[in-house]
């Protein structure tokens, strides 16, 4: 719809909308996050629902027990290899659509504990992550700034088209490979289809000569 | 005239009725034209808290417990029965009274065979 027209409209009392709006503004007001946290972020994020910071003024509040009923996964803490594979059920185990919001350093890259043998190195290996919160741990207002950014990744999204996101195209997966336990690491270490890992880069002066 | 006074509760009725059914009736269109299910092994999982179940569900329990749910209903259906019977109690025929004595015989029989199985000795 022409968007001049819109104003025109709403300038004389009537608001005109298209099914597209209504139902991005639907899904990005009531964003369910799956009841969970994993290390000292999810302090952070609890923080974040009460009463100072009040999450609920985002339509973000009801945080759920079960990832039946959830929208949102924030994967607040550190992943361990050992936890890995039960975030990535749970992810699977949410109805589309579905949004990850990865917080914190260690859900983004594995953090302090990067070099660690049991820390998994950012779960956007395993699962597609939408929004990315920097920070060790990253401040409520850091969460909330990331929760307004996902509301508006979700509002330019596109109902029809080749564009359209993951959850209104058939062809795309819904369910993600559960990493199981091998003999010296999670198999597969990384889900190929979400993740590659960037190319090596030799920047030492001797390789460029 | 008689059968125009019900007819605020019908309409009341198909109101509510339409009120339930028309969310569902919406997604599933929804669903239909736009949003295409998306089930899977992990997502039609019965355990929803990130670990795979394991083993059957259909487990045989030790039924320890029947004995109690014996002695309970023995005293507390015989109790909300009882009070009904006595206050109808001189309305009553024969066949009323004799059913109600049968009814009564049974839970006694219940009690009885408690009795004997010891259970209501305090251990």
């Amino acid at each position: 719809m022409d968007e001049a027209l819109k104003t025109e409209l709403s300038r004389q009392g009537i608001v005109a909308t298209t099914l597209q709006d209504l139902y991005n503004w639907g899904r990005r007001s009531s964003l369910w996050p799956l009841n969970f946290g994993l290390a000292c972020c999810a302090i952070e994020m609890i923080a974040t629902t009460m009463a100072r910071y009040d999450m609920a003024r985002f339509g973000a509040e009801v945080f759920r027990p079960s990832p039946r009923q959830a929208d949102l996964m924030i994967v607040a803490g550190t992943i361990t290899k050992k936890m890995a594979p039960q975030v990535v059920r749970l992810y699977n185990q949410m109805p589309e659509p579905k949004y990850v919001i990865s917080m914190g350093a260690c859900a983004i890259s594995g953090g302090p504990f990067k070099q660690g043998y049991n820390v998994l190195k950012g779960i956007d290996r395993y699962i597609p992550v939408d929004i990315y919160i920097p920070g060790c741990p990253p401040r409520p207002e850091a969460l909330i700034d990331g929760l307004m950014a996902l509301q508006r990744k979700i509002d330019a999204q596109q109902l029809t088209g080749p564009t359209r996101p993951r959850h209104l195209n058939a062809d795309e997966p819904s369910e993600f490979i559960v990493p199981s336990f091998g003999a010296h690491d999670l198999e597969p270490s990384q889900n190929p289809g979400v993740w590659q890992a960037p190319p090596l880069v030799n920047i030492s002066p001797a390789a460029k000569g | 005239m008689g059968s125009d006074q019900y007819l605020p509760i019908v309409v009341l009725l198909i109101g509510a009725i339409g009120f339930a059914v028309a969310p569902l009736v919406l997604a599933w269109l929804w669903a239909k034209k736009f949003s295409p299910a998306k089930p899977g092994h992990d997502k039609n999982a019965v355990y929803e808290c990130g670990l795979e179940s394991s083993g059957d569900a259909w487990v045989q329990f030790k039924p320890g417990y029947y004995l109690y749910a014996i002695i309970f209903l023995v005293f507390d259906v015989e109790a909300v029965f009882l009070l009904p019977f006595a206050t109808a109690f001189t309305g009553f025929s024969i066949g009323d009274c004799l059913a109600m004595l049968v009814f009564i015989f049974l839970l006694v029989a219940g009690l009885a065979w408690a009795w004997q199985k010891n259970v209501l000795t305090w251990a």
